[in-house]
């Protein structure tokens, strides 16, 4: 598919091209090989229902699809059970793979399981399925229609998207997130900025997997397609991945934006209510809010539930009291992260500092069951929304921050900095 | 005869239903009964089928959730017209076979006016004259031509757009 004919092309230009007939640009109306399909627990009746009932179809590559029960884990209610029931039978039935209540949530687990790789194109039924773009894997969001009809074909079209070019220079400091880089793009491009656009993120060797999902997964939030990070770092020596060389852009591709962030300059962000581009530094709102309590702290989901998340957690926690009034609840990503997190301390840490552990999933995040906020209650969390709702009562406010700061704000029960904390800036995963 | 329903900017998928009365938390016969609960509560017990919503800009941000369209089908909704949609919302809205045309009808229309939409020519009309609304993109005509492309799917085993191999 690399012809030296062709014009430059983006990452996901090449992406599409290589696993569909024809090279492909911006515009371009194509029809690709997909390389994993993920179904959650929420859709799994309305796809049951698709391939049975309106396709008539089993899945064309059973190897291919996912099943995981992670937003409602374990089940709340009967309905949810039944739900989750058909996913179990209709897994078994068919031979895709089913990852039940408490492997951990649907994009981490499929990273942690190789079932997105450097140039795939992943599928998901969940908006956050951005996050494969970490491993510079064109991972998309779609609904449960598009999703079965991946399934049984194998394929699926999509308008080939323009893409925006984001290029970060200069190096963090300590105690600013790879959750503060993406918070800050998103403040830049806007909730819209990026929408039916992939975001081409171009970072070096800088940022760990982890980090890089963290970058990709947001890039839903300013209504991306596609949220790719050009390989390098980790992605190329830790993780055992074939990389190919016609995966990255070319020189000379067309974007139809190009903004540069300079991370030296940047400070710990926070996106307060109702939503995710309403972006603040840190400091001015713990000014701002000096005299509002925060009632709960939620630390996990798929932006911020990994190991390097809990450990910079820990590293602001130990020897520390979550202060009386706040409810700390920390939910690792996976039973891997969870395993992990056990075997090293950090666990121990959390709980005795005062967390609220839950089982590996996606926890209080929409507002389904697990920490569900009550009319007037003020929420920080490391999550990825900040709706009207989105966790509970529709009074409820939720700020959005990384896991240090979320950890600080637990501590001095109302939005603090770690430096608050531990009077130093805390670097994210103990580095 | 149809109305109104006007919305601001950013409406999002949370706020078109919220996620905790999703089919399977609410009941499969009931969750439209919540449909922009938070935010308009009287709006499911009043809807007739027909109307038609207008929205701001960035209409349907949020989740890949089918059940947010799934919630406004069951409720017979005319179309949504909205001068911006987010990209997982549209493709949700277009497969389940609901009108949404991209246009900004926010100063021309209120809430509560009454107006008729032709689907098909995508031409409304209210108490001042017509608008004629843009079409869906091209390549989901054939699809919609065959009533779902879930149906033209199981018709032709290949995707619109797609040659037959």
């Amino acid at each position: 598919m690399s012809d030296p004919a062709h014009r430059p092309q983006t990452m996901a230009e090449k992406i599409l091209s290589q696993r569909g007939d024809h090279v492909v640009y911006a515009g371009d109306l194509a029809v690709v090989e997909v390389d994993q399909v993920m179904v959650v627990d929420s859709i799994a009746q309305s796809f049951i229902e698709r391939m049975q009932r309106d396709l008539e179809a089993l899945p064309k590559y059973p190897e291919r699809v996912s099943i995981v029960i992670d937003h409602v884990a374990p089940a709340s209610t009967v309905s949810v059970a039944q739900a989750q029931k058909e996913a179990r039978e209709y897994a078994a039935q068919t031979g895709v793979r089913l990852f039940d209540v408490g492997r951990g949530i649907c994009h981490q687990v499929l990273m942690e399981e190789g079932l997105a790789r450097p140039g795939w194109i992943v599928l998901g039924s969940d908006s956050h399925s951005t996050t494969y773009g970490a491993v510079a894997a064109f991972g998309s969001g779609m609904g449960a229609t598009d999703i079965a009809l991946a399934a049984a074909s194998g394929k699926t079209w999509l308008r080939v998207p323009e893409s925006v070019k984001v290029t970060f220079t200069g190096e963090l400091r300590p105690g600013v997130t790879a959750k503060d880089v993406a918070l800050e793009m998103i403040r830049r491009l806007g909730a819209d900025g990026a929408t039916y656009q992939s975001i081409e993120m171009h970072a070096g060797d800088r940022f760990t997997r982890g980090e890089r999902m963290t970058l990709a997964n947001l890039c839903v939030e300013a209504g991306a397609k596609a949220g790719l990070v050009v390989p390098g770092g980790e992605i190329l020596t830790g993780y055992g991945y074939d990389v190919p060389e016609w995966v990255y852009p070319d020189d000379g591709a067309t974007y139809v934006q190009a903004i540069e962030i300079d991370l030296s300059a940047l400070n710990p962000r926070m996106s307060a209510p109702n939503e995710v581009d309403n972006v603040y530094d840190v400091a001015e709102l713990r000014d701002q809010l000096r005299n509002t309590p925060v009632d709960q702290v939620f630390i996990g989901t798929c932006t911020n539930g990994r190991i390097e998340d809990l450990h910079a957690a820990a590293d602001v926690l130990r020897g520390q009291r979550v202060a009386p009034g706040t409810r700390l609840l920390v939910i690792p990503a996976s039973s891997e992260v969870m395993e992990q997190a056990m075997a090293d301390g950090t666990l121990l840490t959390l709980q005795r500092a005062g967390a609220v552990l839950g089982t590996p999933g996606c926890g209080p995040c929409m507002g389904r069951h697990q920490g569900v906020l009550a009319p007037g209650e003020v929420c920080v969390s490391t999550s990825n929304r900040n709706f009207i709702g989105r966790m509970g009562d529709k009074d409820a406010k939720i700020y959005l921050a990384s896991p240090a700061v979320a950890a600080a704000t637990a501590v001095m029960g109302r939005v603090a900095l770690p430096e608050d904390v531990v009077g130093h800036a805390v670097a994210a995963g103990g580095r | 005869m149809p109305r109104i329903w006007k919305f601001g900017d950013s409406v999002n998928t949370d706020d078109i239903l919220p996620g905790k009365f999703a089919p399977f938390m609410a009941g499969e016969d009931v969750f439209q009964s919540f449909a922009f609960h938070y935010i308009r509560p009287e709006f499911a017990a009043q809807v007739q089928p027909g109307d038609v919503l207008i929205g701001g800009r960035n209409w349907g941000l949020g989740s890949s959730r089918e059940y947010a369209p799934a919630a406004l089908k069951k409720l017979q909704i005319g179309g949504i017209v909205a001068p911006s949609f987010a990209r997982i919302h549209y493709r949700n809205l277009l497969n389940l076979g609901i009108p949404a045309f991209e246009f900004d009808l926010t100063g021309l229309l209120n809430d509560g006016d009454e107006v008729s939409l032709d689907v098909n020519s995508g031409v409304l009309t209210y108490a001042g004259g017509t608008v004629q609304l843009p079409p869906p993109p091209e390549f989901l005509r054939e699809a919609l031509a065959e009533g779902s492309i879930l149906a033209f799917f199981k018709k032709h085993g290949r995707f619109p757009g797609e040659p037959a191999s």
